[in-house]
């Protein structure tokens, strides 16, 4: 009988098996490190050596794809390869999960075969956990090591690397335990398997683990059997299961033609690359050109002074980054004396203390700190441990750093590991702030771990691109996207060189279209470019091909927030530095602990560190009460106050039965008009929990598109919390047409806004009747009625009690909204008196939710200035003509509050965009030009599942800081 | 109350420009375009289609439009970017056209968005909007009797074009027959358009009907597949990787819903938000009489592929019965409750196969699309739909990969039954 042959080409993996006489007579599982042809080759003739003859053969996997295409040999898609395998050799199976480097399946087999695959926005894979493990740094095998020895579980975002990083961050730094995080990870990954991929469908009976992950990770196997409730004998860990698509793929050629390997080998080695990838030009077409390059970098470096020698009066900057701290000492005429830059392993703390000490112990008395600024993430914590002279916001130290090599400086470009700034300047002050934001990161880091996955070092792999003759085009997105455009790259042929180059421009469009958003003729004509990133040349050339412009790269490219922060110190310190001095640092001491803030109900995690003297250090706290502050008075923040006087429209009492009114998306606008109708109709109105991360996890099984925004994935947990409460129906309306404010083109609501009811029960078993979701417009009041009286027919509530209760309803709407008008002048009148700066926090009614907004609107309170709302002072405003079709009722209120405070003095907007929000794409640029055509700047914060508050603070003392400037 | 103006200038169409500009048209919907063309060029007018789909196209979008912006948006601004760019054109002598629904969805934006990107680099190129709503009024393409009824006919004989060339060219048996066939039937339609009588739909569907079937046709089973999802990514090329292409090289015989469906859900959307809410009733009564007309043409033409041994396309009565079962008619944005409808109607006309195509962070599409699929699931456990998001960084792979996964189920049954 004709041997078979099957080949499994994945995302890094090459897996080959050999059946012969229905034996497996050989399997091997190689990484190929991008080559794939060379691998495949390899493999192919090393089996040929061994076993020589006649063979059918069969290739499977995303990487085999166009390969076998090319190459003329059959192919079978890898999950239907697995089903092939599973019905030979595990006929009693009932479903199957496999993880591989970039995909994640599902397999349901009994009880109506369907086959899942995660969508193209999806982590919880291999290359997640990788990405996790290089984020903890450790190996992955001791992760799964780690993980087996833990106590307890966090919860995790999975959906994609990025999200998780900003979950993980946080527990590092509030030092939870690596065996904790660890085991969170592969529950992460476990989580969304089940409730990404299996949506709802219980994965229950035999079922089946395959692909690398699941067979190298024990943690990761626990989980899953522990989470699906699986017996032993249930849970079923194949020996073969690496290399089990390999084994289906054999087994479908068995009717494909058979041939010798020397053929088939010729075959591969003339397939032609593929044309499906396109190709940029080469960063260098030869050495000379990168000779002349570096010359003319060169010159941006910054003079140094010699600290074995140096003596007299030094500045010290500090930027104690998310992941990284960088220092540096410049002498009294600028000349950098020393510096350092350092991976923080969550303690920036510990690393500023031992390299102040070493600073101190190299001047050997010869030196003293005239001056001590801090800046970054740390700056409280550092500037409070070491008694620095100055704090200064990240931005403000970056522009100073700037303006020291040019200064005529008009646009600023940073691109650390983690975060991409860019700033415009204008009449010497920050103009424009633009941040990545989750989705858009691809920065530095991403380089860094490819080349980890390459084998290589970051320098190695940079390198090899500066002469790559074709580099590959790869997209500019998240970097989900960039994997799978380097997969495809691959799989078209492309060298390591040619990806490396590729990466490098991905990166520097991604921040110039993604994040500055611009044409590069509108960057500016003086560009300083710096952060760690750019120290890479491939980087640095990509970025000038990019924009058509010769910049300036420092050759300190990675420490100008501290050169900056020096700088600052310099010019501001008067009289004697506040700095500890050699002695202190010497007795210097700490201990920390996390726990809870019990100020009010938000019960955020805290964390108190207590330095040596009796002096502590509070934070993680969103207001001052953690503090231990006595907190902001908040008669200045109408959120505070729609908060409390929205909730306030329920009644309690009723005898009609419990209606769940959920609270998020159109409630947060209409729930004086519901809640008041069914107190008036006699039923007890329940509104469900208070929004929070753990009441998202509750609905998560029955979220069908990833995508979406996070305001429609919470109320899915809203509608679980009032399920779980027993009440009799849950209401919510489905309203194609918002109220008519008769202020722009058309009224309607967001499609998400207006239908996502159809979407909850469509995903919901638990819901059926008891989920009441008419059809209405508000605008037609007498038809609604009618509508309303049928729905709930079942009550026996009559037409004219139906009617007088939407009335009732109308009223209490309208009372609500004439209350926070009034708060709202009351709150500008007091501001002004009192001389504080306004920002009126605008977006939609539902981001009045703290676990939508994240607090923010007392992150502002703290930082000293009064909050409005968009829906306070819109009225004030004339309706506003824009460019754009303006036919949605929250977007027109949107633009009319923009027009009021474009006109206002001490007053500026900050727009709240939720991420994924459609509309909003369109809505931002309006009001953005609504701002700078009266000469105001505008800050836009997009906000998602992720709590970054550390973010969003520097965003808001940026500005803060631009608007003092520009008085 | 007063009105505050923050719209910016741009150049606007005037009268006399039609003797002096070309109008280059986005290449959205090939079948209609291709007549909607010839149909402006009788009026008057200089036209040309777009049929620039190089990756430069992709890069011009990504480089003007939002971030968050839907693909079709980004590549309808690229290909008039990309075509600007390329030196083929008088940039003082040029126009472009686009259509603008006014739905709730943000597509009715894309005008105002293109304006914007075409406006910072080609300031003198006037955008012309092709809509039936009375939006734009300075900037519309002038809409005679005559243009309107030629245009609604370009969506009949388009249709009939494009359901015919689906259903034969998987199986023709000489190659390049029904890609003949196809310029044929153009061609008599422009003759028809020429000429003033090209309003005897039966007469002329049957013609094009019948260029169809004298083709020899092989007599092998092929999977049959549905293609539904936001309209652009279901019609155009560029915007859904040849998808069309992809699954005739598969061995497949793709399944393109008709755009007379499209036409008929918005028609109806103004019934039902009649019968619904009460809203505009007397408009709501003239709409009814227009979709009833529609409709039995409709019907009319359905009998002419039955009579022709074809299989017809789904009428919008059926489609409406089909979305009952799934999800409430109200649901009007975008493609709205067309797209379960059409799934639902495909897998009870034996096409259990189906691509739901949209654009990645389609907002109706969460719902109407992904979100459905578990109800459609409960009716019919053996219906077999992939839901693909298209996006300027998707890659390719991934998007075939899926399409595979849903195709080796397709065969799988199909071997089984």
């Amino acid at each position: 009988m004709t041997k078979l042959l099957g080949v499994d080409i994945g995302s890094t993996t090459v897996k080959a098996t050999v059946i012969d006489d229905g034996q497996i007579t050989y399997s091997s599982y190689v990484r190929h490190y991008a080559k794939v042809k060379e691998t495949v080759l390899a493999e192919l003739e090393k089996i040929n050596s061994l076993f020589g003859g006649d063979y059918r053969v069969a290739f499977t996997g995303s990487a085999g794809m166009g390969f076998a295409q090319r190459s003329g040999i059959a192919f079978v898609q890898e999950v239907q390869a697995a089903y092939i395998a599973i019905r030979k050799f595990y006929p009693d199976a009932d479903a199957m999960v496999e993880l591989g480097g970039e995909d994640a399946k599902i397999i349901f087999i009994t009880g109506g075969a369907e086959q899942r695959m995660n969508g193209s926005c999806a982590g919880g894979t291999g290359a997640f956990i990788d990405q996790m493990a290089s984020l903890l740094n450790i190996t992955v095998g001791e992760m799964d090591e780690y993980a087996l020895r833990a106590q307890k579980v966090y919860p995790i975002a999975s959906r994609c690397g990025v999200f998780a990083k900003s979950d993980i961050q946080p527990l590092i730094n509030q030092g939870a335990s690596k065996e904790d995080i660890a085991a969170s990870i592969f529950q992460a990954v476990v989580d969304q398997t089940v409730s990404g991929l299996a949506q709802g469908r219980k994965i229950q009976g035999k079922v089946l683990f395959l692909g690398g992950p699941l067979y190298f990770f024990k943690s990761l196997r626990n989980a899953f059997a522990k989470t699906l409730k699986l017996s032993e004998e249930n849970a079923i860990f194949p020996d073969d299961a690496p290399r089990f698509m390999s084994i289906g793929a054999a087994l479908f050629a068995h009717n494909v033609e058979a041939e010798s390997l020397d053929e088939l080998i010729a075959r591969i080695r003339v397939a032609k690359t593929g044309d499906g990838v396109i190709k940029g030009k080469p960063l260098f077409a030869s050495e000379a050109e990168y000779e002349e390059f570096k010359k003319r970098h060169r010159s941006a470096d910054l003079a140094t002074a010699d600290i074995n020698t140096y003596t007299g009066e030094c500045f010290i900057g500090i930027d104690s980054g998310s992941t990284t701290t960088k220092l540096a000492a410049i002498t009294t005429d600028c000349k950098l004396l020393w510096s350092c830059y350092q991976e923080n392993n969550g303690q920036p703390l510990d690393i500023t203390i031992k390299r102040l000490k070493e600073f101190y112990a190299l001047c050997g008395g010869r030196v003293t700190i005239a001056g001590c600024a801090v800046t970054g993430y740390g700056e409280d914590l550092i500037k409070s441990a070491i008694k620095a002279d100055f704090g200064i916001v990240e931005t403000v130290a970056h522009f100073k750093a700037a303006l020291f090599f040019n200064p005529n400086v008009d646009f600023i470009i940073d691109i650390g590991g983690q975060d991409m700034k860019c700033f415009k300047i204008r009449n010497g002050a920050i103009d424009g702030i633009m941040l990545n934001e989750a989705c858009s990161s691809g920065c530095g880091s991403f380089i860094q771990t490819f080349a980890k996955a390459m084998g290589m070092e970051i320098a190695e792999f940079a390198k090899v691109g500066l002469f790559a003759k074709n580099p590959v085009e790869l997209g500019s997105r998240c970097t989900v996207f960039m994997n799978s455009s380097v997969k495809h790259a691959q799989k078209e042929g492309a060298g390591i060189d040619d990806i490396s180059a590729g990466l490098s421009s991905s990166i520097v469009k991604n921040a110039i279209y993604k994040v500055i958003r611009t044409d590069p003729e509108k960057l500016g004509q003086n560009i300083v470019v710096q952060g760690g990133t750019f120290l890479n040349d491939a980087v640095l050339r990509a970025f000038e091909m990019e924009t058509g412009k010769h910049v300036i790269r420092p050759g300190i490219a990675g420490l100008m927030g501290a050169f900056g922060a020096a700088l600052y110190a310099k010019e501001n310190i008067r009289g004697a530095s506040t700095t500890m001095t050699e002695a202190e640092l010497n007795e210097f001491t700490y201990t920390s602990k996390s726990s809870m803030c019990r100020g009010c109900t938000s019960n955020c995690n805290i964390n108190i560190v207590s330095f040596n003297g009796g002096r502590n250090y509070i934070s993680g706290n969103k207001c001052e009460r953690g503090a231990g502050l006595k907190p902001v008075d908040g008669g200045l923040d109408i959120y505070a106050y729609k908060q409390e006087r929205l909730l306030s429209c329920v009644k309690g009492g009723g005898t009609k039965g419990k209606v769940g009114l959920p609270m998020q998306l159109l409630m947060y606008e209409q729930l004086p008009i519901w809640a008041t109708f069914f107190n008036e109709l006699g039923f007890e109105v329940i509104v469900s929990e208070k929004s929070s991360r753990s009441l998202y996890f509750k609905g998560q099984h029955t979220v069908a598109s990833d995508t979406v925004c996070y305001p429609a994935k919470l109320i899915h947990g809203h509608v679980e919390s009032l399920l779980d409460s027993g009440v009799d129906f849950i209401f919510l309306p489905c309203e194609s047409y918002n109220l008519d404010e008769k202020h722009s083109t058309n009224h309607y609501n967001c499609p998400i806004v207006a239908y996502y009811p159809e979407l909850l029960k469509a995903n919901n078993d638990r819901l059926s009747d008891n989920f009441v979701m008419p059809y209405i417009d508000l605008n037609e009041r007498e038809n609604a009625v009618k509508t309303l009286t049928n729905v709930l027919k079942k009550y026996k509530v009559s037409h004219r009690s139906v009617k007088k209760a939407l009335d009732k309803g109308f009223e209490s709407f309208k009372a609500y909204h004439e209350d926070v008008r009034k708060k709202g002048e009351e709150i500008m009148d007091r501001a002004q008196k009192e001389g504080k700066q306004i920002i009126v926090l605008a977006g939609r009614p539902y981001h009045l939710d703290n676990e939508i907004n994240h607090g923010i609107n007392k992150l502002l309170t703290s930082l000293d200035v009064a909050v409005l709302s968009e829906d306070s002072v819109f009225e004030k405003s004339d309706p506003v003509k824009v460019n754009v079709l303006n036919q949605w009722t929250y977007h027109a209120r949107l633009y009319r509050a923009a027009n009021f405070v474009a006109k206002q003095k001490n007053m500026n907007l900050v727009q709240l965009v939720s991420f994924g929000c459609g509309l909003d794409a369109i809505t931002t640029d309006e009001v953005r030009s609504i701002m700078e055509k009266n000469g105001k700047l505008y800050t836009q914060i997009k906000i998602d599942e992720i709590n970054n508050s550390g973010v969003v603070k520097i965003r808001l003392r940026s500005m803060l800081a631009a608007v003092e400037a520009n008085k | 109350m007063n009105q505050i103006d923050y719209t910016d200038t741009y150049p606007k169409w005037r009268k006399e420009m039609k003797s002096t500009h070309k109008i280059l048209i986005p290449d959205m919907l090939p079948y209609h375009f291709a007549l909607f063309e010839v149909a402006l060029k009788q009026e008057g007018y200089t036209v040309e289609t777009l049929k620039n789909t190089s990756r430069t196209v992709i890069d011009e979008g990504l480089k003007h439009v939002h971030n968050d912006t839907c693909y079709p948006c980004l590549c309808v601004v690229g290909q008039y970017i990309d075509a600007l760019k390329s030196g083929k054109y008088d940039l003082d002598k040029t126009a472009l056209l686009i259509t603008q629904t006014g739905g709730g969805c943000r597509a009715s934006n894309y005008l105002a968005l293109t304006r914007k990107a075409i406006h910072s680099e080609f300031p003198n190129v006037p955008l012309l909007s092709l809509n039936f709503s009375g939006l734009e009024k300075d900037s519309s393409l002038p809409m005679s009797p005559r243009l309107l009824m030629k245009l609604a006919f370009c969506v009949v004989y388009g249709d009939t074009i494009m359901w015919c060339y689906n259903q034969i060219k998987p199986y023709e048996a000489v190659d390049g027959q029904t890609d003949k066939a196809r310029d044929e039937a153009v061609k008599l339609v422009s003759e028809r358009f020429r000429t003033g009588k090209y309003k005897n739909y039966k007469k002329i569907n049957k013609q094009i009907i019948d260029i169809f079937a004298a083709i020899e046709r092989k007599k092998i089973d092929k999977i049959k597949v549905g293609i539904v999802g936001e309209i652009y990514v279901k019609y155009s090329a560029l915007g859904n990787n040849n998808l069309e292409k992809m699954l005739l090289s598969e061995g497949c015989e793709p399944i393109v819903p008709t755009l007379l469906d499209f036409v008929l859900y918005t028609v109806l959307a103004k019934v039902n938000d009649a019968r619904m809410y009460g809203t505009n009733k007397f408009g709501g009564w003239v709409y009814k009489i227009v979709y009833n007309k529609l409709h039995k043409m409709q019907l009319k033409i359905n009998q002419m592929f039955i009579d022709a041994s074809l299989t017809p396309p789904h009428d919008m009565d059926h489609l409406r019965k089909c979305a009952d079962e799934v999800i409430n008619q109200g649901v009007k944005m975008g493609e709205g409750w067309l797209i379960p409808a059409e799934m639902a109607a495909l897998y009870e006309s034996g096409v259990p196969n189906i691509v739901c195509a949209q654009p990645f962070g389609c907002l109706p599409n969460h719902i109407v699309g992904k979100g459905t699929i578990r109800t459609l699931k409960k009716l019919h456990p053996d219906i077999n739909i992939v839901a693909i998001d298209y996006d300027p960084s998707a890659s390719s792979v991934n998007q075939e990969n899926r399409i595979k996964l849903m195709l080796s189920a397709a065969r799988e049954v199909d071997i089984s039954a």
